[in-house]
């Protein structure tokens, strides 16, 4: 019998660490080759880790949220015949203290992790247990809390010294729960309601709720709030919210899509390939909309090729895959890649080159798109446009109100290098591409 | 006119009143009272001290003259004794007078300054008193309306002449041949029975059915059968219609609508105290009100900002204790002390042959609340220390909720039972179970054992009955 040390393997290019979201085995579990041990997450793409070998878990070397670098020993396997780690091979680096299959989890993590958040209670009480189960989050209602402390209008009884406590400390007596005989508040009572806090009391038919749920911020969300944080940190932004006019594009769209079923492999056109292929227009009279801005260098790159990100939900949070060198497709072809990206994204089976290296993004809620937003800008891009919904409003053409499809487009700017007057051309420049759309397609 | 200016004015230096200001002059807080008779208020100068002295002179002769009917179980035999009330009444007035100074030392002690004159207010911030010396304005930051409570007249036997207050008969150099007493609450009873004891023929003319009307009937019951005892003639569902002209006798209706004469040289009115609303310029700062009282909330403030009430002004019980407590609440309120009022019970006593002590709930108001209830009951016939005290009539009554056995109620009747108030109060208080009293050694042989065995009694296993 033998003893294999799966290290965290490299998962795309110069990435240096990546961070552990979901264990799928735990001590003790038999794993075949091939099965998947755990997933990691780098910059935007998620990877699953295989066993190389059949073998049995012995050891767990991360928690979930836990950044590992690359070549850190994630997984330790009793294996049948030789292991990979024998005693002229040497320990383990770094983790290497190699103290055999009884090691507590915490003593032979990897240096290189940042230290485990505290452990909660039940697994202080039973350091070797098994490594904690995916994503439990703590809950932190108290158990002897699940009834009111008294029955409706009966007033809380005690003694006049813990009254006075009580009011001195700002504490409402009927909250709290008595312990002593028929229920009377006991100074220890106090003592615990003030150690952990008011408690759930029924006074009128509505329950308060006062549970928190601690919930661990990991993966993909960890990465939504960096990345906000640094976007609305770093950039000041500039929204810019115009209407538009969409009515014939609306019908340009429906007649191109009735002629499709004729026609070959043309996706059914949605309203973003037209705006893709405006923006590609609009951009190439103001390229400097089309950038990168890296404010710790000064330097502002900006790109010939128009890589469009597209925000989209979902089921684990936001995601941008990105339609490479959109000012080389047409409409069908921004159309097509669109739909293969969001639904690549949606199953989680976007590559990380399919999430990355966008220029500029177009984020839309579609039917829940609202009247006006006001988005972020995915850093280090130094614009956003935002799809509000489509709706029919009556518009005023000098004689009379008549319905027009309307739809408002709300776009966030950089104002470091982009000037408000520059953002509002872009956007008009668009409006004019959209409303007359037949100059969409002349050059 | 000369003006002065102080954090807190306390108006009235009665229970309620001088309490206040001793607790905020110990909290540091400059304090001004205004007081226009002498300090103590009703209670120290005409109400609970001086009447208790009275009463204790009353028994005291009284329990002579029983020795001197020859008939003492205790085998004392006397000739037959007098009384010199003068004596008696300069005695009381000696208490007061010590309490008096005791009062204003204490007042001074803690750096409170006492202005002797009528306050009135001119504004929710302002208050004129008129001294001696002159007007003299205050101006406080706050102000606490301690005004107090007086005797109720009766439009139809109006005070003067032969008509009096109890504050006239506790000063009366004599005492009446006949007494007529309208009212039988616990101040007539209390007045009543004391000159009954003196040696006075006297009359209760009761509007109610029963005297001591807000106390259940087997409460009073020992009472009652006391009155009888000391010749003391009850007329219930009767009313003071006037004086007979020559201003000798009380005419009464009795129950039946037939016209009666009660003859008697003093007529003593106790129908009631309100409350003092007047005089002191309330119209001034239009304060809501609860009926005729000043309406507070549970930190005894008025509807307006910076004006507390406390005591009888506040409404009822009309009773000295409740106005202290009220008091040194107000006092910590303004020294910036989180308090509200949050007493559980506030006892009450009837001075009365034999004594009557209420704490919390009777059985009644306990069965109002909906749950089902314990009362456990224990007579002083059973109780060593009643005997050789010649006090076997009357018992102690415990009220408690069935389920956890937490004690709602203590009432007790008999010879001296006035003392066991501080126990029930503090029973109550601590949310005491009957397993608590009943688990508590009570010293033996008192009558304080009494209490214990109520509780047990209440459990199922009185040991002595």
């Amino acid at each position: 019998m033998g003893e294999y040390v799966i290290k965290l393997p490299d998962v795309g290019e110069g990435v240096a660490e990546a961070e552990l979201v979901e264990w799928q085995v735990k001590v003790g579990d038999l794993v075949r080759e091939d099965t998947v041990l755990a997933a990691v997450m780098t910059d935007k793409a998620t990877v699953e880790i295989p066993s190389p070998v059949d073998g049995e878990i012995l050891w767990l070397g991360a928690e979930i949220g836990d950044t590992v670098a690359i070549g850190s020993p994630i997984v330790r396997l009793k294996v049948a015949g030789e292991g990979n780690v024998g005693p002229e091979t040497g320990k383990v680096e770094k983790a290497g203290k190699a103290e055999g299959p009884a090691a507590k989890p915490a003593a032979a993590k990897p240096e290189t992790a940042p230290p485990a958040p505290e452990a909660s209670p039940n697994v202080a009480e039973a350091p070797a247990k098994p490594a904690p189960p995916p994503v439990t989050p703590k809950n932190s209602a108290r158990p002897d809390v699940s009834t009111a402390p008294r029955p409706e209008g009966e007033k809380p009884l005690a003694s006049p010294a813990v009254r006075l406590r009580a009011k001195e400390a700002g504490i409402d007596l009927r909250q709290v729960v008595g312990s002593g005989p028929a229920g009377r508040i006991r100074h220890e009572d106090i003592d615990a309601f003030l150690a952990r806090g008011p408690q759930l009391a029924k006074i009128s038919g509505l329950a308060r709720n006062e549970a928190v749920e601690d919930i661990k911020v990991i993966g993909l969300r960890r990465k939504i709030a960096e990345k906000m944080a640094l976007a609305k940190s770093r950039i000041p932004h500039i929204t810019y919210v115009e209407e538009i006019d969409v009515t014939a594009l609306e019908e340009l769209r429906t007649a191109l899509n009735k002629e499709k079923r004729a026609g070959a492999e043309r996706p059914k056109l949605t309203l973003l390939p037209f705006l893709m292929r405006a923006m590609v227009k609009a951009i190439a009279d103001q390229p400097n909309i089309n950038a990168l801005f890296d404010d710790e260098a000064g330097i502002i790159h900006q790109h010939g090729g128009v890589h469009i990100g597209i925000a989209a939900q979902t089921p684990s949070g936001l995601v941008v895959p990105v339609v490479k060198h959109a000012e080389a497709r047409d409409v069908w072809e921004c159309g097509a890649e669109v739909n293969r990206l969001a639904e690549a994204a949606r199953s989680g089976t976007a590559t990380r080159d399919e999430l990355s290296g966008s220029t500029i993004t177009i984020t839309s809620l579609g039917a829940m798109g609202g009247v006006a937003t006001t988005p972020v800008i995915n850093h280090p891009e130094v614009a956003i446009v935002g799809v509000n919904k489509m709706m029919v409003r009556p518009v005023w053409d000098g004689t009379q109100f008549i319905p027009r499809k309307m739809m408002n487009l709300s776009s966030s700017f950089d104002h470091r290098v982009i000037d408000g007057w520059d953002a509002a051309v872009f956007i008009q420049r668009i409006k004019t591409l959209l409303e007359t759309p037949a100059l969409i397609f002349v050059d | 006119m000369k003006e002065i200016s102080c954090k807190l004015l306390v108006i009235g230096a009665g229970p309620g009143g001088y309490v206040c200001a001793i607790r905020a002059g110990q909290l540091g807080i400059d304090t001004v009272i205004v007081e226009f008779g002498k300090p103590g208020g009703t209670c120290l100068n005409v109400g609970c001290i001086p009447s208790k002295a009275l009463i204790h002179a009353a028994e005291e002769f009284e329990k002579v003259s029983h020795m001197a009917c020859g008939q003492s179980p205790l085998g004392i035999r006397t000739a037959a004794p007098s009384l010199d009330l003068a004596t008696a009444v300069a005695w009381k007035d000696g208490i007061v007078s010590r309490l008096n100074s005791g009062v204003a030392g204490l007042l001074k002690k803690v750096g409170v300054k006492t202005v002797h004159g009528w306050a009135k207010f001119r504004d929710g911030k302002t208050v004129e008193v008129e001294t001696e010396t002159g007007v003299q304005v205050i101006r406080a930051e706050t102000v606490v309306i301690a005004t107090g409570s007086a005797s109720v007249e009766l439009p139809s036997v109006p005070f003067g002449g032969p008509v009096i207050s109890s504050t006239e008969a506790l000063a009366l150099s004599e005492v009446p041949e006949r007494l007529a007493v309208v009212g039988g609450g616990y101040i007539g009873l209390e007045l009543g029975i004391a000159f009954a004891k003196m040696g006075a023929r006297v009359t209760v003319v009761e509007a109610l059915p029963r005297v001591l009307a807000q106390y259940d009937a087997e409460l009073t019951r020992p009472v009652v059968k006391r009155l009888a005892e000391l010749g003391i003639e009850v007329l219930v569902n009767a009313k003071a219609k006037g004086l007979s002209t020559k201003r000798d006798a009380l005419l009464v209706e009795t129950a039946t609508g037939k016209n009666g004469k009660i003859a008697a040289e003093k007529i003593l009115v106790t129908v009631g105290r309100r409350p003092v609303i007047e005089g002191w310029g309330l119209e001034q700062i239009d304060l809501d009100r609860a009926g005729k009282f000043i309406r507070i909330d549970d930190q005894c403030r008025t509807s307006m900002r910076g004006i507390f009430a406390v005591g009888d002004v506040t409404g009822e019980p009309m009773l000295a204790h409740r106005a202290m407590a009220q008091g040194e609440m107000v006092a910590e309120i303004v020294a910036g002390h989180k308090r509200s009022w949050d007493k559980r019970s506030i006892p009450a006593i009837c001075f009365t042959d034999p004594e009557l002590v209420t704490a919390g709930l009777s059985p009644e108001e306990a069965k109002g609340l909906g749950g089902e209830i314990k009362v456990g009951l224990f007579p002083f016939t059973a109780n060593g220390r009643a005997m050789t005290k010649l006090g076997e009539d009357g018992f102690v009554r415990v009220v408690a909720r069935a389920d956890n056995h937490l004690v709602l109620g203590i009432q007790a009747v008999g010879q001296g039972v006035s003392e066991l108030s501080t126990a029930f109060g503090l029973a109550l208080e601590m949310g005491a179970r009957l397993e608590d009293i009943a688990g508590t050694i009570h010293a033996h042989p008192t009558q304080g054992e009494a209490f214990q065995e109520a509780a047990l009694k209440a459990l199922g296993h009185a040991l002595h009955i």
